[in-house]
């Protein structure tokens, strides 16, 4: 019996572990968390590579004739993946543009991006500096002409747009977390079911979407 | 200040969740021969006449739409079970029955495409929407009892459509509420009060804490 029961489970997650389903998983915790997510190159990588060998296989359906009702199938398989892919792509170079200063002035937010995620950063925040320095900053009194701080008193970068990680999101468990702890005095406990929906602060649950044994939806 | 949360940034579109919720798999009975399908989503197929065989959903709809198969509708979408749900869902006025996660989509889809699929479609439709408008109403009366106290909300069972509806409302309240219970924002309150600011600044403040 057990081993049937494994072989059904094992099959269960074989279905849902496709690169689409990676995929899909990735592209709405990056659309509902409110800072930039790791950047997955392997999978993004690999669904490059399917995206291509079936554009090619397309050509030569065409070139030999295929039925168009099968052509038109793997049409839709295939933009339904580029969609996707692109939607992901986008959604990261949105949150880069928005948080540009915020992600160059750490590391660990840095690392989370793909090569070529980190040159569009560096180079969108150099225009922008430079724009302003430009069309703003070298205008106003000596003082005032910083494009990261409000005026020289200020004690801390206070002009970088940072995404706000105590705001709440949407999110389903994927498997019995257990009890919880929300805040940093164990105040705010709850009890993570697996497949239940819940509303929490994303900054309490940050570890557990790194760890993906939690989705945000 | 910065930190403002763009709205725009972190919401999906109603077709942005249809699009994710065409990837359900269904239940079809083709009336042509094909050969497999082997796609970067996964592997479907073959397809034989009168065998019945699972697809996504967009794969169905796409066939069907070509008069290539019947679309099998799914169990839960019968007059028999909607109404139980239904029963169900009116008895408990605090909880949700459950129901596919994209029942709304899925539904709205197979209505759009495969009405002549469904078995007393029109009965079934106007109890999907008599569910809709019952549990909606329960989110609606569940957003007033989100307090200062609340840090976690457990919505067990709401479905993905339900979620999209209700995420603005649903996160600018808890958001709003543990910005000013957050107890950094009362000691700054405090202070700014014993310095400077009027005391009738702080009373309001108090009393929906201890409320």
């Amino acid at each position: 019996m057990s081993s049937w029961e494994d072989e059904d489970s094992a099959a269960a997650s074989a279905a849902a572990t496709t690169d689409v389903e990676l995929l899909k998983r990735a592209w709405r915790n990056e659309k509902a968390a409110p800072e930039i997510l790791h950047f997955d190159s392997a999978l993004v990588s690999r669904a490059r590579e399917q995206i291509q060998l079936l554009e090619e296989t397309l050509d030569d359906f065409t070139d030999n004739g295929v039925d168009d009702l099968v052509v038109s199938l793997y049409q839709m398989d295939l933009d339904r993946t580029l969609f996707l892919l692109r939607s992901y792509l986008r959604l990261r170079l949105q949150k880069i543009e928005k948080y540009m200063a915020h992600i160059a002035n750490s590391d660990d937010l840095l690392s989370r991006l793909s090569q070529q995620e980190q040159r569009f950063a560096k180079s969108c925040k150099e225009i922008m500096e430079k724009h302003l320095e430009q069309s703003v900053l070298s205008k106003l009194p000596y003082g005032y002409d910083s494009v990261t701080r409000q005026s020289l008193s200020s004690t801390e970068d206070d002009m970088v747009p940072e995404p706000q990680l105590d705001t709440f999101v949407f999110c389903k468990t994927k498997s019995d977390v257990g009890a919880f702890q929300l805040d940093d005095i164990g105040e705010e406990v709850v009890d993570l079911v697996a497949d239940d929906l819940y509303v929490l602060r994303y900054k309490s649950i940050k570890g557990l979407v790194e760890a993906g044994r939690i989705d945000l939806i | 200040m910065a930190g403002q949360s763009d709205p725009h940034l972190s919401l999906f579109s109603p077709s942005e969740v249809e699009f994710v919720a065409e990837d359900e798999i269904v239940e079809i009975v083709p009336n042509i021969r094909m050969e497999a399908l082997n796609m970067i989503c996964g592997d479907f197929g073959p397809f034989f006449p009168q065998i019945p065989s699972k697809v996504p959903l967009w794969l169905a709809v796409a066939l069907k739409r070509r008069g290539k198969c019947t679309i099998r509708a799914p169990e839960w979408m019968t007059v028999e079970r909607l109404t139980q749900v239904l029963d169900a869902e009116r008895e408990s006025p605090r909880e949700f029955q459950p129901l596919p996660f994209h029942y709304i989509e899925i539904s709205k889809l197979l209505f759009d495409h495969a009405r002549d699929d469904i078995t007393d479609a029109y009965l079934v439709r106007s109890l999907i929407e008599d569910i809709r408008d019952v549990r909606f109403h329960k989110v609606e009366s569940g957003l007033e009892t989100i307090s200062g106290r609340t840090h976690a909300v457990k919505l067990k069972n709401l479905s993905a459509m339900e979620v999209n509806i209700v995420r603005p409302f649903m996160v600018r309240t808890l958001q709003a509420f543990y910005k000013h219970d957050s107890p950094q924002m009362i000691q700054q309150a405090d202070n700014t009060g014993s310095r400077s600011t009027p005391v009738t600044d702080r009373g309001p403040r108090r009393d929906l804490r201890r409320r």
